[in-house]
Parts: structure tokens; C-alpha cells; sequence
């Protein structure tokens, strides 16, 4: 016996011609594995995609002020929350291609989270400053942790991770700070609080054994390290001095730790205020090297085999995206997808990736192998993209 | 009169271009400055744009801050990228509201 409730049929954005005659779309039953979410900024509304055969499935309006819009999935892969600007957390159904469920849990938000056991969703707040934790399935609040401090009345946090054991990990970007959030089913949150990590941590992220989190600090030359594995948490130092002392250029875009490269033991981080992406060794916490890019980093995104990192640049060089050779830190390929390239999303194993041009009004589709482009699809000011898949890879 | 015609279709040019300069600017906030202070301006890592946050701050204010950023925040000097008849061209703007 099938249940109805969740083969619910998709319809279509446009019917393509060939379809014209049909009454009607067929139900249909299909898997998520294979779909996504595209982000179009301006007019508050996502796409849902599918990516086997790269079509839009529908478009979703109403969602609000999505500038710096972010998703995450359920443990199912069936539904999307997405993060906006203006507070709004929102549950898309991805197979009903509907808002399941929204509201609005703050005045300016950045990001979100799920739990490992995916009954959590937790949202970083600019305003009021701090991390709000939500059922994952009714959007009721499960706690509110306002980040309050010694050195700031109240904190924008960003960088906000799940790590296993229903837990988060985000920094204070006012109080330099770095906090631990457990949400243990039967008892009370537990909170970590890591002080002085460093002058204004402006992003951070986990790697996908839960292990090593990392925060990026702005006016500063470093970047926080957090070993999880390692009782009592302890912020250290690595990367001191990256800048060597030199005066950083202007920085029109922030770079982001978000869906960054980590393959076998190397990270690659975007550098602020320089050309350059930062490889590091992950057991030695030691620099391996620099690549010279062509503009200042936002995203580098590592193909999921490790062996490419994908790079787009802040304005007003974000028309290019490089492609760097992960063993020998050469840059191999040069792509201008379109003008304000934005983000960037491979597929699960890495044949194709989905490349965001903001001004082109389109997501341009390349194969990873041969570069070539293989699709292109409207959207209106598409910004980020992101694929079921998350939702099974820690700090996604 | 094919003069006059000229001129005409002269200053109707140059009239169009400050116009489309103007939408390159709105375009500009809203979508990179939009970056950290929000799409529709009211905040970000950034602080608010709107015409309410920046009531207390004198038209050449904003516009020096938009030209050498400050120092010490995120907020950058446009400087490279601007002139300063464009960078007080968008303060006007944000202060008249005209954004969004």
C-alpha cells in the first residue's frame, strides 16, 4: 500500500511543448534525492529543481526578504527550511511544492542549522542577537539563547553549525566569542562559552566529521580553531599572521566559510582583504601554501571528490569563477558563467555543478570534467542553490 | 533646424545617460551594498540604510563614509570604485528614501 500523503504530484512551472497536449501532468511519484532549492533574492521566491534532468519543477513566492536567503534539509530530504533575511524561517514541502509552514522567529536573520537527529531546527539571529532553536516538524520554539556577554550587550552570532549530538556551534560576531549550544532531549540546553577567541569572527564552520570548527576573523590576521573532540573546548590561534603585516585591500563582499573545501587533510579558506585562498594541513593546523586568485575569495567549494576547488569572487570581480587543481594548488581553468556570480552547488558526487549569475537572471550548469556547459536555467536573480543532499553531511 | 534637431537629440542623450547612471547606482546599493546591509536596506552585518537610520547623519557624512569606508569595521572605501559625484549622488539618494 502506498501512502498517498507523501507521492503527492508535482506540476510543472511551464509545461515544455512536447507535454502541450496532455490534459494534465500525471501524478507522479518520485524520489527528493535528486532536487533542490534555488534562492532568487529579489523577489522573495525559491525554485525547486531537479537535477537528473536539470528542469525547474515550480516556483515558490512569499518568503519574504531572502538577501543572504540559506537552506537546510530534513532528515527525509523532503522538505526545505529556508533561512531569511528578515527572520522568516520557512518549511517548504519539496514534493507538494508548497510553504508547509512559516514564520517569522526574529528581525534579521542569517543562517540555520538542523539536528543530527533532525528533530531541531536552530536559526542565528542578527537581531536580537542570538540563536533560536525550533521544532524541526511544528516550528515551535524549543529555546531562545540570547547571546549576551561581558564585552557586548547582545551579539550577532553567524557561523551556526549542527555537530553531532543535538548540538550547535556559532560565533558572537560583537563579543568575539565562540558558544557550544547541547539540546538534549530530556533536560535543559547546556551552554560552552569560549571567550577572547578574536576581533570579529564573521564566519565559521565545521568540518564533516564534526570535528574541527573555524571561525574567520575580520581586521584580524587568523583564524579560531575549536578541536570538539577535545574536553575542556579550547579556541586556539592558527594561520597568525596570514597578512604578514601588509595593509588588507577593501573588502566589497564577505568572504564564506560555507560549503568551503576541505579534501583528505587540506581546508582551503578564502583570505580577507587578499587574492589568495589559505591551504592549510588539518592534523598540523600548519600553512601548506597559497594559491593567487583572480579576485578576492567568497566561496571555495571543494568538487566532493577533493581533487578540484571551485572559487568566485567578491565585486567587482564576481563575473569569473577558477577552478583550482587541489595537488598541485594551480589554478586549471578560467569560466566566465555571466556577470555577479553568487554561489555555487555541486552535485552529490561531483559530475556537474550549478553556478548562480545574479545579473543574467540564470543558473548556469557545467560538467566538472570537461567544463563544458551542459544547461542553463532562468531565474530571477538566483543567489544560493542547495541540494537535498545536505542533508546528510554534517554542519549542512 | 537639422541643428537645432541635433541638439536636441543631443541633450536628450546625454539626459538618458544620467538616468541610466542613476539605475546603475540603485543597482549598485541594492544588490552589493544590499550584501551586508540587506536587500531592502534595513540591516545586516551592516548597520540600516533606510532613510530613518540615517536622518541624524548630514548628506557629506554619508558620503565621505561611502568614499574612505571605517576603519577598524567591514565597511569598505568605495573610493577605487566611485567617483565622488556618484558617491554623493547615492547619499542623496539614501537619504531622500529613493532606494527601495
Amino acid at each position: 500500500m502506498i501512502d498517498r500523503r507523501s507521492v503527492l504530484a508535482i506540476a510543472p512551472l511551464a509545461l515544455a511543448p512536447r507535454l502541450a497536449f496532455a490534459q494534465a501532468p500525471a501524478p507522479q511519484m518520485r524520489g527528493t534525492g535528486d532536487l533542490g532549492v534555488i534562492i532568487e533574492r529579489a523577489t522573495g521566491s525559491v525554485l525547486i529543481v531537479e537535477t537528473t534532468d536539470r528542469t525547474v519543477l515550480t516556483r515558490i513566492e512569499g518568503l519574504g526578504d531572502l538577501s543572504h536567503a540559506s537552506v537546510c534539509f530534513s532528515r527525509d530530504e523532503r522538505f526545505a527550511f529556508v533561512f531569511g533575511r528578515d527572520g522568516g524561517l520557512s518549511r517548504i514541502d519539496l514534493l507538494g511544492g508548497r510553504i508547509a509552514k512559516r514564520i517569522v522567529q526574529g528581525g534579521n536573520a542569517i543562517g540555520g542549522a538542523v539536528s543530527d537527529d533532525g528533530r531541531l531546527v536552530a536559526v542565528s539571529n542578527y537581531e536580537p542577537g542570538g540563536v533560536r532553536v525550533f521544532d524541526a516538524e511544528t516550528l515551535a520554539l524549543v529555546a531562545d539563547v540570547p547571546a549576551t556577554s561581558r564585552s557586548a550587550a547582545r551579539s550577532k552570532t553567524v557561523g551556526l553549525v549542527d555537530i553531532p549530538g543535538r548540538a550547535f556551534v556559532y560565533a558572537l560576531y560583537d563579543a568575539g566569542e565562540i558558544w557550544r549550544l547541547e539540546i538534549p532531549v530530556s533536560e535543559a540546553p547546556r551552554l560552552t562559552r569560549l571567550e577572547n577567541v578574536g576581533k570579529l569572527p564573521y564566519d565559521g564552520n565545521v568540518t564533516s566529521d564534526g570535528r574541527h570548527y573555524f571561525a574567520g576573523l575580520f581586521g584580524e590576521d587568523g583564524v579560531v580553531h575549536v578541536d570538539l573532540w577535545k574536553e575542556p573546548l579550547k579556541a586556539e590561534r592558527v594561520l597568525d599572521g596570514y597578512g604578514r603585516g601588509e595593509a588588507p585591500l577593501p573588502v566589497y563582499k564577505m568572504p564564506h566559510f560555507e560549503g568551503w573545501a576541505a579534501t583528505q587533510n587540506m581546508l582551503f579558506l578564502p583570505a580577507v582583504g587578499r587574492d589568495e585562498l589559505l591551504v592549510f594541513d588539518l592534523s598540523t593546523l600548519k600553512e601548506l601554501g597559497r594559491v593567487q586568485t583572480y579576485g578576492q575569495p567568497v566561496f571555495a567549494v571543494a568538487r566532493p571528490d577533493g581533487r578540484h576547488v571551485w572559487v568566485n569572487y567578491a565585486y567587482p570581480k564576481n563575473n569569473v569563477v577558477e577552478i583550482v587543481d587541489s595537488q598541485s594548488l594551480a589554478i586549471v581553468k578560467r569560466l566566465e558563467p555571466g556577470p555577479a556570480v553568487l554561489h555555487l552547488e555541486f552535485a552529490p558526487r561531483g559530475h556537474e555543478v550549478w553556478v548562480s549569475s545574479r545579473d543574467a537572471d540564470a543558473v548556469i550548469v557545467y560538467d566538472t570534467r570537461s567544463f563544458q556547459e551542459k544547461a542553463r536555467i532562468k531565474a530571477s536573480k538566483p543567489s544560493g542553490i542547495f541540494f537535498t543532499a545536505r542533508a546528510h553531511v554534517i554542519g549542512k | 533646424m537639422l541643428l537645432s534637431k541635433l541638439i536636441v537629440a543631443i541633450c536628450a542623450t546625454s539626459a538618458l545617460a544620467a538616468e541610466l547612471d542613476r539605475e546603475r547606482l540603485k543597482h549598485l546599493v541594492v544588490q552589493e551594498c544590499g550584501s551586508c546591509h540587506g536587500l531592502v536596506l534595513k540591516g545586516g552585518l551592516g548597520r540600516p540604510l533606510t532613510q530613518d537610520a540615517l536622518a541624524h547623519f548630514p548628506q557629506e557624512t554619508v558620503r565621505d563614509i561611502i568614499l574612505d569606508g571605517i576603519p577598524g569595521t567591514p565597511m569598505p572605501p568605495w573610493r577605487p570604485l566611485l567617483s565622488e559625484n556618484e558617491a554623493a549622488a547615492i547619499a542623496v539618494m539614501l537619504k531622500n528614501g529613493d532606494i527601495r
